[in-house]
């Protein structure tokens, strides 16, 4: 699986962040929809997990209700999560508090 | 197991070989997508599920990250739905095309599944009695078992 190249996000949204230092995490929710395989292939695809850590992701999200799957400045978790709806999963960010 | 539908071709791109009866069927599904994505009711429980709200409980930036992302994201899934009635009656695919129809497929999944209220405990009986609802699920887990194949080929090779 090839590693999916850094992206520059051209939109930052919102107000500056004044908490800098304080990063953001993109998590991926349990739905009953969505199949086990395609999650594993949507990580994999997305963000070049390899295929054992894509696996371990989606087994947190269907066993523990939510997993994070990406972390870092505002601008790229909003970009991570507007790919992850493009794939239809369920994805939200917020402070890592 | 049945047999594989979709398979990585070695000359590149992929072997699409779906019976006469499953083509019907499908054919009959972008086009239900596609109307309801350009019907655009945002307050139609499945649209919601199609464009979730990115943050859980602040409000205003949910809006405006849906402000910023939404036609983006509506384009993206219309032109999936597009490609894939624009290549329904094909014997080969090529990875874009494929995985246009995995983006369809999943969404009419999804559709579907919030139509039909699937929990993780549902069961085909669940949904017998009403012909309806019987159709409904019965797209419901053709489109699952398809996916299957269609994440299998991609990712084989």
């Amino acid at each position: 699986m090839a590693q999916t190249a850094p992206v520059e996000v051209e939109r930052p949204i919102d107000e500056p962040d004044v908490t800098h230092d304080v990063p953001w995490i993109v998590i991926v929710w349990n739905d009953p929809i969505n199949l086990m395989s395609y999650v594993v292939y949507v990580f994999q695809k997305l963000f070049g997990y390899p295929r054992q850590k894509a696996t371990k992701l989606m087994m947190d999200v269907h066993v523990k209700g939510r997993a994070v799957v990406s972390e870092g400045p505002r601008e790229r978790c909003e970009f991570d999560v507007s790919r992850l709806h493009a794939h239809g999963l369920w994805a939200t960010l917020q402070k890592d508090r | 197991m049945p047999f594989a539908r979709i398979k990585r071709s070695r000359r590149g791109g992929f072997q699409v070989k779906l019976p006469p009866p499953e083509r019907e069927v499908l054919a009959s599904l972008p086009s239900m997508l596609r109307a309801m994505l350009a019907g655009g009711n945002a307050d139609d429980p499945a649209m919601k599920r199609l464009f979730p709200s990115a943050y859980l409980d602040d409000e205003v930036a949910a809006a405006e990250f849906d402000s910023v992302v939404r036609d983006d994201l509506l384009a993206q899934k219309i032109a999936a739905v597009e490609t894939m009635e624009r290549t329904l009656r094909s014997e080969r695919l090529s990875e874009d095309e494929l995985v246009a129809w995995l983006a369809a497929v999943n969404d009419l999944r999804l559709v579907l599944g919030v139509r039909l209220a699937i929990t993780e405990e549902s069961s085909p009986e669940d949904f017998a009695g009403d012909p309806e609802t019987e159709r409904a699920y019965g797209l419901y887990a053709y489109l699952s078992f398809l996916e299957e194949d269609v994440v299998r080929a991609l990712s084989s090779g």
